[in-house]
This record gives structure tokens, sequence and C-alpha cells, in this order.
């Protein structure tokens, strides 16, 4: 461990320069600096949206944006965060909602305002596409919303940045749970399942199994089949198992 | 696979639970005698970050039916039903509401509701992934409610995983007979959590964010009553009154037991076991702690950081240095890790990784091979995405992975609707134990923190509606460190419970510290 032989760069957090060994991610780079996070810092493995950063390098007019936790702290890099931006949450009650092509629109009219600039799209650290998916959204195609946008972690980097000041991830979201309530159908033999175990099919064998001493247990597993991993229709040899131990 | 003989003498050969001077007994307390990670017992001979006297218990900042803390996945589930259940409840969280271990879960769900599987038959792997030590009424309950639990979820809105014809798609985990893992591509914590995060919103439930409990009140007969906070920005202290708390605050990843890395958020420091503890809640299993095969080796950036189960579940084999498969896919975690640890120290058949740590390799693109091409980017979308950002193709390209620390398996003990052993004190999820014995199965996690989150939510809200509480007191919080400093192991030094890792200077360039 130690940093002999790591060569250091300066960046620039909140404005103040600091110097920091190549290798580190910016988030571990910052830390390298001093930093004890509260904001700006979750699941350290690019999934929780907590850690959006934007900067720049010299000699690029951009500003970009990146997620700290994934992204390498780069020489004399200017960063800064935002943990948190402010976004539109429509009040609704999913499961009144029907999966009808203009909800989207009557729940965030704010859509119509796209300027189709691109700018969400630029910016998102997930490669989204997120200004197609809003033309899905104004066009009402719920399912094109929903796959589309399924890797949103709702860092709300694209929020920050519309010019329509449209809450990108929110509208998204609604589109995924109409999707996952309204078009998806509901799947065949839950409620079947549930039924029987509200009706006690299976409180005997339960029951039982959980009065039986750890021999009698063990005896039990090992007889279990394994279903095989290859194969897509098994059927196993005595499906009443371990009902008919007992 | 192993018989149950070869996976006990794996276990005690090679499982970190079982290496010599990892762990030590708890002094004072009801919990007095179990043993526990040191890094833990370091912590519960810390002293509190509420002085006697400092903290006025008369002034509360605000009262409600049910208190919950913590805002993962079981905090948001119990929330949400205490609320159904007409409790006036908040939930208060150390970060922002939802970064948590459940928005990283990656693997899915289980529920058996195939035509072939059953409850019993999800019984029976449940045990024996635990040792056959599993508390029996809790696995009872776990199984019984897991597809109520899938149904409330799909209604709810999640996108699970769907075969062409609409049916729910099932893969393996390892210790399981059957296929019963239901995902959303391999972001199903993520999924969870962003809806159930919606719904509290839209349900008009309050969150407070950035705020920790950092211990919890009882009242005169030593029950349960509420809690003191801190907030992280101004660094003001104040009490929440309630009639019942549900304590959701997760693992203890970042505690880094053993000097392990860790696939836990950075807010996994065992906060609610040490304030539990205090309060005379008893713990079970607190031994033993789940270390997944398949942690990331290689690149240093993501180190610790998990390879999702599902992969062995869709066909991709665990081979050693020279190309052999050493275990099978379908063996639990604590005997593939073992079984990997084995491979590196004892057969010396690891691979050394460009930055000099130890590996086997997780031979990825057998899924494309196996299962056909395309299925890692429907099936592992994020995973994907996290290597490719460092240049590695993991459909062409295999990957390094090592144990890393993953999961509490044992924590507080509960009764089947989620009550500690502190009147109205409920905990649920990874904070709670006994339900997995000492070892978890793949998928058992996210339904145990909805089952009980769920159980211990209506029970709280229902209890709340006959309680009157007493007179607060933080009592118990100067006697057990009065007892510390009997004992002469009371550690000033140490400030208890945690909050945040740090990882400041010379720590972060420490490999463990991803
Ligand atoms: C990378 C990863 C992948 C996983 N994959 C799967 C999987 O596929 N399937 C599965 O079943 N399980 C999986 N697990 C395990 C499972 O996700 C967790 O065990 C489970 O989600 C824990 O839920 P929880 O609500 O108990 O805790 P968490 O989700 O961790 O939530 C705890 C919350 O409490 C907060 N908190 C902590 N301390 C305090 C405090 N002092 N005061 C207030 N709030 C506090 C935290 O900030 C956090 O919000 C995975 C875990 C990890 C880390
Ligand atoms: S779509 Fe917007 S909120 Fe979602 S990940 Fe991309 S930038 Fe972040
Ligand atoms: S940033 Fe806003 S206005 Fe621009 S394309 Fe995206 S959604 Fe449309
Ligand atoms: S800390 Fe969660 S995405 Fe970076």
């Amino acid at each position: 461990m130690g940093d002999q032989g790591r060569r250091f760069f300066s960046i620039y957090i909140f404005g103040k320069k600091y110097q920091v060994p190549e290798g580190l991610t910016i988030q571990k780079a910052m830390e390298f600096a001093g930093y004890q996070f509260i904001r700006s810092c979750g699941c350290r493995g690019g999934i929780c949206g907590a850690c959006f950063t934007e900067y720049r390098t010299p000699g690029s007019y951009q500003l970009k944006g990146a997620l700290a936790c994934q992204a390498l702290a780069e020489p004399e890099m200017r960063i800064t965060q935002s943990p948190f931006v402010p976004m539109h949450r429509a009040d609704y009650h999913l499961e009144a909602l029907r999966a009808q092509p203009g909800i989207l629109g009557k729940i965030y009219p704010e859509i119509y305002r796209c300027l189709q600039c691109n700018t969400c799209t630029r910016i998102c650290p997930m490669e989204i596409d997120v200004m197609d998916y809003i033309a899905h959204a104004i066009r009402g195609d719920i399912e094109k919303v929903a796959h589309l946008s399924f890797q949103c972690i709702l860092c709300g980097a694209c929020a920050a940045r519309c010019p329509a000041e449209i809450s990108q991830p929110y509208v998204a979201l609604l589109a995924r749970r109409i999707y996952g309530r309204h078009i998806l159908s509901l799947p065949a033999g839950l409620e079947q399942r549930i039924s029987d175990i509200k009706s006690g099919r299976y409180h005997r064998v339960l029951e039982r199994l959980t009065q039986l001493q750890i021999e009698e247990l063990m005896r039990v597993y090992i007889q279990r089949e394994q279903e095989p991993q290859e194969a897509d229709r098994w059927v196993p040899k005595n499906p009443n198992f371990p009902e008919d131990l007992f | 696979m192993l018989s149950l003989k070869e996976r006990q003498e794996l276990l005690q050969r090679f499982h970190p639970d079982y290496r010599e001077g990892g762990r030590r007994e708890i002094r004072v307390g009801v919990n007095r005698g179990e043993r526990v990670p040191n890094e833990l017992a370091d912590l519960f001979e810390g002293i509190s970050l509420v002085r006697p006297g400092e903290i006025d218990l008369d002034h509360v900042r605000q009262e409600v039916d049910v208190l919950v803390i913590g805002g993962g996945g079981g905090g948001a589930a119990a929330a949400l039903f205490a609320a159904e259940s007409g409790a006036k409840t908040l939930v208060t969280t150390k970060l922002r509401f939802g970064d948590s271990n459940t928005i990283m879960a990656e693997g899915g769900i289980q529920a058996a509701v195939g035509k072939f599987d059953s409850p019993a038959l999800h019984y029976l792997d449940t045990l024996g992934g635990g040792g056959f030590q599993n508390l029996p009424h809790l696995v009872h309950a776990l199984v019984s409610d897991a597809p109520v639990i899938l149904d409330w979820l799909v209604r709810l809105g999640v996108m699970f995983d769907r075969k062409e014809n609409g049916d729910l798609l099932a893969s393996f985990a390892g210790g399981q007979c059957r296929r019963r893992v239901h995902s959303a591509a391999d972001y199903t914590g993520m999924e969870i959590m962003r809806v159930l995060r919606d719904e509290v919103y839209g349900q008009g439930i309050e969150v407070l964010e950035f705020s920790p409990a950092v211990d919890l009140v009882l009242d005169e007969k030593r029950r349960c009553a509420g809690a003191v906070f801190v907030d992280l920005d101004t660094g003001e202290r104040f009490v929440i009154r309630a009639k019942t708390v549900i304590l959701a605050t997760g693992g203890i990843g970042r505690l880094h037991i053993q000097g392990f890395p860790t696939t836990n958020h950075y807010g996994a420091t065992a906060d609610g076991l040490v304030i539990a503890n205090r309060a005379g809640a008893r713990m079970i299993f607190m031994d033993s702690i789940q270390f997944h095969p398949t942690g990331t080796a290689y690149p240093e950036q993501l180190m610790g950081l998990l390879v999702s189960e599902a992969f062995r579940g869709w066909s991709a084999q665990l081979v050693n240095g020279e190309g052999e498969r050493f275990i099978h896919e379908l063996e639990t975690r604590d005997i593939t890790s073992s079984a990997t640890i084995r491979e590196v120290v004892d057969r010396k058949k690891g691979v050394i990784t460009p930055t000099g740590m130890h590996g086997v390799w997780l031979d990825t693109p057998l899924v494309e091979i196996k299962k056909g091409k395309g299925t890692i980017h429907r099936i592992f979308p994020h995973l994907f995405h996290r290597f490719h950002t460092y240049g590695i193709d993991i459909t062409k390209e295999p990957v390094l992975v090592y144990p890393t620390q993953h999961y509490q398996n044992g924590g507080l003990l509960i009764d089947a609707s989620g009550e500690t052993t502190v009147q109205n004190l409920f905990a649920a999820g990874e904070v709670s134990g006994g339900v997995h014995g000492r070892n978890r199965l793949g998928g058992n996690s996210l339904l145990d923190i909805f089952v009980f989150g769920r159980r211990a939510g209506m029970e709280a809200a229902s209890r709340a509606k006959e309680i009157v509480i007493g007179k607060l007191s933080l009592d118990h919080v100067i006697e057990y460190e009065e007892e510390l400093e009997r004992l002469g192991v009371l550690k000033r030094e140490i400030k208890a419970p945690l909050l945040l890792p740090d990882y400041r200077y010379e720590k972060a360039l420490g490999r463990v510290h991803q």
C-alpha cells in the first residue's frame, strides 16, 4: 500500500487546490484530500446516484458530468458536486391510473415543453438517451419509456440542466410503474399460490418441518431433487415432496 | 455437489468465521458472553455520542406513533404498512432516503411461486443454507409470506423480469433446489427501492434525512419510547418520542471485518446493533458473517464490489489459475467462499492480479456461450457498464474475483412479528437475526426485509394504539458505560455508533476501502 511510486497531480475541489495520487476515483481522491463525506456518497458502486459531479478539464470548454465513485480523477480537474436536485414529483395514485397514451403528459404536462436540445442525454452518467425517452413520453409510448429509462439512477443531472424544467427521472419512474402495474400482466400462478397458502395447503407440512430435529431435517434435506440448471422443461420425479413424507 | 460432511470440513478449515482470534466475547449487558467480530466488540466498548445531562428529555422535537429508523427497503416497507394501518409514521435515516444496501441488490428476491416449487422446499433450502440453525418459526413466516410480498411489489409497479409469455422469470442462486429468484435485470434492489421511495412520498409519509439515531430512549418500564438523533450538518442533537420504534438500519460491511473489502454501502456501520445492544436487546448469530465469493478483485477501483451470484445461476463457472473448475456453481456462499480461499491459500492455484491481489476467474463469457449471445446485456446491464468503464468487456473476458464481506447473518433476535426482546422495539431487515441461521441464501434478504418490515410495521402500528408513553430515560446508556468502566474496558477513544466510516488521507489508498 502506501503512496510510494505514485505520481501526484493537482485537482480543485470546490475551488481549492489539492495534491492527489493518480489512479483514484474522484470520490477517493476527495477522501485522500481530507473529505469525510456526508453527502455525495452512498453505494460507492455506481448505482445510487448520490455522487454526481460536474467538472472541467484544462483546454476544454465543456462542462462534463460523472459519478465520483466511478470516474477517475484527472490532472487539473476542477470539480463541484450536486448531491441534490430539487425535482418535481406529481401526486398520483398508481392503482387508479390507466395505461392510456396521454397519461404521462396529463400528469407531467411540462414534457410538451421539451426543446429537443439533447442536453439531458449528453450529461447522463448512465449513458441513457434521455431526450429519446422524453420524446416517447410525448408520443405516449409508456412501454418504450419504461425500457429506455430502466437504468436511470435518479441522480438528477438531467433535471438540473433541462431548459424546459422537466424532471425527467420522475416522468420515467411514473412510466415504469404504470408499465409494471398496468401493462405487464399480473403473473399467472401467483394469486393461486397466495390463496393456497391462505387456505392452509402448506400449513401441515410447514408445521411438521418446524418440529423436526436437526438429524431428521438433514435426512429430508438431502432427498430434495435438484432442478437442473440447463433444462427448460423439467418435471420432478416426485412433485409431492416433501408433503408426502408427513 | 458436496455432502453435508464435506461442507462442514471445508468451512472449518477455510471460512473466515472460524479463524482464530477474529472474534471475542461481549463483556457487559444482555449479550454478555456472545462472541462477535472484534471490530464490532470494539464498538460495543465505545462511548455514546449522547453525554448525560447534555440532552433534555422533556424537550422533544416531534412525537409520532411509529418511528422508523433506517431508510432502506426494510424501513420503507415498515413505514408503508404502518401508515396503511393508520399510524402517524416518521422515517428517519442517516444518508439520503434510499442510500442503503437495498439499492445495491443485484440478483433478486426469492419466492416459491413456480409450478414445481413450494414454500416447503423454500423452507428446506433456507435451513440447509443456514446450517440447519435458523429459527424455525421465522423461516415459516419468511416462506409463507413470500408470494404475498412478490404480489405487493408487482402491484406497486416493480418491473420484474418476465418470460416471453409474461410469466415471471426465475433463476437460481446457490443452495436452491428450484429456480426461485425473481429479478429486475441486475438492478433489482434499485428498481424496488426507487418504487418504494416513490410510494412513501406518494403516501405523504414524512422522511427525515441526514439524521442518524445515536441512541434509543426507553421509558421507566424499559420499553422503547423513541430515540436521540444527530443532525449531520449542524451537529444538533434532538429527541423524537414514539409509541413504537422500528429499527431498520441494515448491516455492518463498513467495519471491514478481518480487513476484508465489502460490497456494502457507505452507511453500513452497525449503528442499529450498537444502540439496541445498549438498550438491552438480545442478539443471535452475530459471530457469523457472510463473505460473498465473487467480490471484484480487479480493477482496484472496483475492489470488493459485488459481481452478482446470478452469473453462476446463468451458467458462469469459477475456475482457478490453471483453468480448472473447483466448485459447483450452486453451492451456498459460505462453501463457495471457503473453496475459493482454499484454492488460493492452500492449493496455491489462484491468480495474482495486475495490482498484486489474489483472485480466481469467474468465467462470464460462458453465459453468452451457454445461454445465447446478448444474454449479458439483457440480464446484467449494470455490471457490463461498470466493467466497461474500465475497459473490460465481460462478454468476452472473464473477471477476477475473491471473497468480500457481504452480509451480517445474525443480528437482533426477533419474534415472528418483528419485535425484539425490548418491548415496543421492533427490528426488520439485515439488522435482525435468526431467520438465516449462519448463512443466508441469495435472494432471501430482499425477501426478509419486506416480510419482516411488513410484519413489524403492522404490529407496531396496532400496538401504538394502546400505548401510553411513560417518562423518558437514558439511564440504560449511563449504566452500560458504568459497567464497562468497572471492568476497565471502556474505550473513550471510540465513539459508538460509528455513523460514517473514515477513509480520509492515507486510508483512501487502502485497497479494501472502495
Ligand atoms: C451489493 C449487494 C447486493 C445484494 N444483492 C442481494 C440480492 O440480490 N438479493 C437479496 O436478497 N439480497 C441482496 N443483498 C442483501 C440485501 O440487499 C440487504 O441485506 C438488504 O437490502 C438490507 O436491507 P435493510 O433495509 O435491512 O438495510 P439497508 O437497505 O442497508 O438500509 C439501512 C438504512 O439504514 C440507514 N441507517 C444506518 N444507520 C443509521 C442510523 N444510525 N440512523 C438512521 N438510519 C441509519 C442507512 O443509511 C440505510 O438507509 C445485497 C447486498 C449488497 C450490499
Ligand atoms: S436519466 Fe437523468 S436522473 Fe436518470 S441517470 Fe440519467 S441523468 Fe441521472
Ligand atoms: S434537456 Fe429538457 S428540453 Fe433539452 S432535450 Fe432534454 S428534456 Fe428536452
Ligand atoms: S456513490 Fe452511489 S453512484 Fe456513486
